[in-house]
């Protein structure tokens, strides 16, 4: 019952999604359609930190190394290769094998939370400082110069085998919108596996986990690697909407927005930080385009308040009030059914005193 | 003891922190289809033994063995893979997930799914959690929490089954039927029982070890014990 619920949430979703997909580039603008992308590549990474964070327990801070990386090895590929096709594929590679090899040593050496934390971020301002030291002719792989802070160009998508034919920026925006769509019903489904079970057991309690044994590290390992290869692919589509890669992905700033989107949108659901990853950036662009206020004032104000008001983020909440309405409506059916026997009781008790 | 029976042994198994030695060379042998309370002061090294044995705590010196097999310094998810149930002090159960969804994760751990359904339906029958099916085991009584987690040991349909304080902060009720679910336990599993209710043991007990200070005082039955002079000294002599 509650297996087909969570289905047909799933279903319409992606429903949603479709329809968002068909109707945006006839009433939007050319030039939004050309930054949504680039957005969806930020709402696969939210997605990636919702997997890994919202349903491992993993709070990974640094997740947009993965996404960084992921965008660095599609334009360098695409660059020497001169197609999209093996370059995407690459980028989830080089971001997944990555995340494996610093994940063994984070988990099968038993660093806890908090230091996963910070050496995920470590790492993340690691690359952040090397590609800003690549400027200059010497830095390059194959053809593809690194560009230190000024970054490096990252080619179109074009069609899968032929090089030639580039995708229009229109093209792009459904390839990208139909990736988040298949990425999100992927996660929903590996959420309910018995894989995805197994890590949200492990986030409530590791020991019963490995009690009842369940081989935690590798579990763990499993979900980090998994969600670091979304990260990666969010990263092309980042970089397929900017034309460019920067250092800019490694930031502190990026690193911490991922965050913010999770808390906002709600940890534990895969759709909310996807929402709330284009709310927000349609917020701060919106407000980029005004001198009076700050647009990382304003970001920063909107962490606060959530983790104040509404500390679940904004999906879960949501689920709450629609489960205490529906508890009340059935509370109140069955109230008015029982007064309607008692009344019925007490005319039959009225018609034998007669 | 026929040494084909044993499915669980120690030897001179040492737990030293730092200066004290709260586990001091250790020899113990369980055999098959026994059940054997472990009793003890505050203190003595029942609990710190118990995780020796349990992979949560690496001995200082010693082996444990398992069925002949050297157990010592392994993880506890590989000590759990033998077939081995464990159930520990504090209750360790997934506080956020409901109490089916507890109890399934134990039994899809050995069995494919459609098989890990029946179980899972078939240990909250067992253990007349229905009432309780769909809640979050967060929000359950403490002695629910308990029956969870010994259902999660229960489905997971282990051969050797280690429990620390089964019966801590239970109703007398609770306690009469915890005792008579262990007793079903052990038609078909080996059990060591850790425990401090004395009157909790005497339900189930045939056989019990007295720690104390670290090492094993005295191993018989709980009505010798009882009677027995250095046993009251030590610990009976307390509550007497």
């Amino acid at each position: 019952m509650r297996l087909s619920r969570d289905f047909r949430g799933t279903l319409i979703v992606a429903f949603c999604g479709l329809a968002f997909t068909l109707v945006a580039p006839e009433v939007l603008e050319f030039f939004t359609i050309i930054t949504l992308s680039q957005v969806i590549g930020l709402a696969i990474l939210a997605l990636s930190l919702a997997l890994v964070w919202g349903f491992g327990g993993i709070l990974c801070f640094g997740q947009t190394a993965f996404f960084g990386l992921g965008a660095y090895a599609y334009a360098v590929t695409a660059t020497n290769i001169g197609g999209s096709t093996g370059a995407i594929l690459m980028a989830i590679l080089v971001a997944a094998a990555f995340a494996a090899i610093l994940g063994y040593f984070i988990f099968y050496g038993r660093v806890s939370d908090v230091y996963l934390a910070i050496i995920t971020l470590t790492v993340a301002l690691i690359l952040y400082s090397l590609t800003r030291r690549t400027s200059g002719p010497e830095y390059k792989i194959g053809n593809a110069l690194l560009g230190g802070f000024n970054g490096t160009a990252a080619p179109p998508l074009n069609l899968p085998g032929d090089a030639g034919t580039v995708l229009f920026p229109e093209d792009t925006f459904y390839v990208a919108m139909i990736v988040l769509i298949l990425a999100y019903v992927f996660c929903c489904w590996l959420v309910r596996t018995h894989f995805g079970r197994v890590c949200i057991a492990i986030r409530e309690n590791e020991t019963r986990a490995e009690l009842l044994a369940y081989d935690i590290r590798l579990y763990k390992l499993g979900i980090f690697t998994i969600g670091a290869a979304l990260a990666g692919l969010g990263g092309v589509f980042f970089c397929v909407g900017v034309s460019r890669v920067t250092p800019d992905v490694f930031s502190l700033s990026q690193a911490a927005v991922a965050i913010i989107w999770v808390i906002v949108g709600g940890r534990g659901t895969l759709i909310g930080p996807i929402l709330a990853t284009f709310a927000l950036h349609y917020l701060t662009a919106s407000l980029g385009s005004q001198a009076l206020l700050n647009a990382n004032l304003v970001l920063g104000i909107v962490l606060i308040v959530f983790v104040l008001l509404v500390p679940k983020g904004v999906v879960p909440s949501i689920i709450d009030l629609a489960d205490i309405r529906r508890q009340r409506r059935v509370a109140r059916s069955r109230e008015r059914r029982l007064r309607l026997r008692r009344t019925r009781n007490g005319s039959e008790s009225a018609g034998v005193a007669e | 003891m026929n040494r084909a029976e044993i499915v669980l042994e120690t030897r001179n198994l040492s737990m030293h922190f730092g200066g004290v030695r709260a586990v001091d060379r250790v020899d113990f042998s369980l055999s098959e289809n026994e059940l054997r309370c472990l009793i003890g002061p505050n203190g003595a090294g029942k609990s710190t033994f118990f995780k020796c044995l349990t992979g949560q705590l690496r001995p200082t010196a010693g082996e444990v063995l398992i069925r002949d097999v050297d157990v010592t310094g392994r993880e506890p998810h590989q000590i759990g893979a033998l077939g081995v149930g464990i159930k520990t002090q504090v209750p360790n159960v997934f506080e956020g997930l409901t109490t089916e969804e507890n109890i399934w994760i134990s039994a899809r751990r050995w069995h494919r799914s459609s098989r890990a359904r029946t179980l899972t339906a078939e240990t909250i029958e067992r253990l007349q959690l229905g009432d309780v099916r769909s809640e979050p085991v967060g929000r359950l009584a403490h002695g629910q929490r308990q029956w969870v987690e010994l259902g999660m040991v229960v489905a997971a349909e282990p051969w050797l089954v280690l429990l620390d304080e089964p019966a801590a902060g239970m109703t007398h009720e609770e306690t009469v039927r915890t005792a008579e679910l262990i007793r079903e336990i052990n038609r078909t599993a080996a059990l060591i029982v850790v425990e401090h209710d004395m009157q909790f043991i005497r339900m189930i007990s045939r056989r019990v070890t007295l720690f104390h200070e670290g090492g094993i005082l005295m191993e018989d039955t709980m009505e010798a014990i009882s009677a027995d002079a250095r046993a009251r000294q030590v610990y009976l002599g307390h509550r007497a």
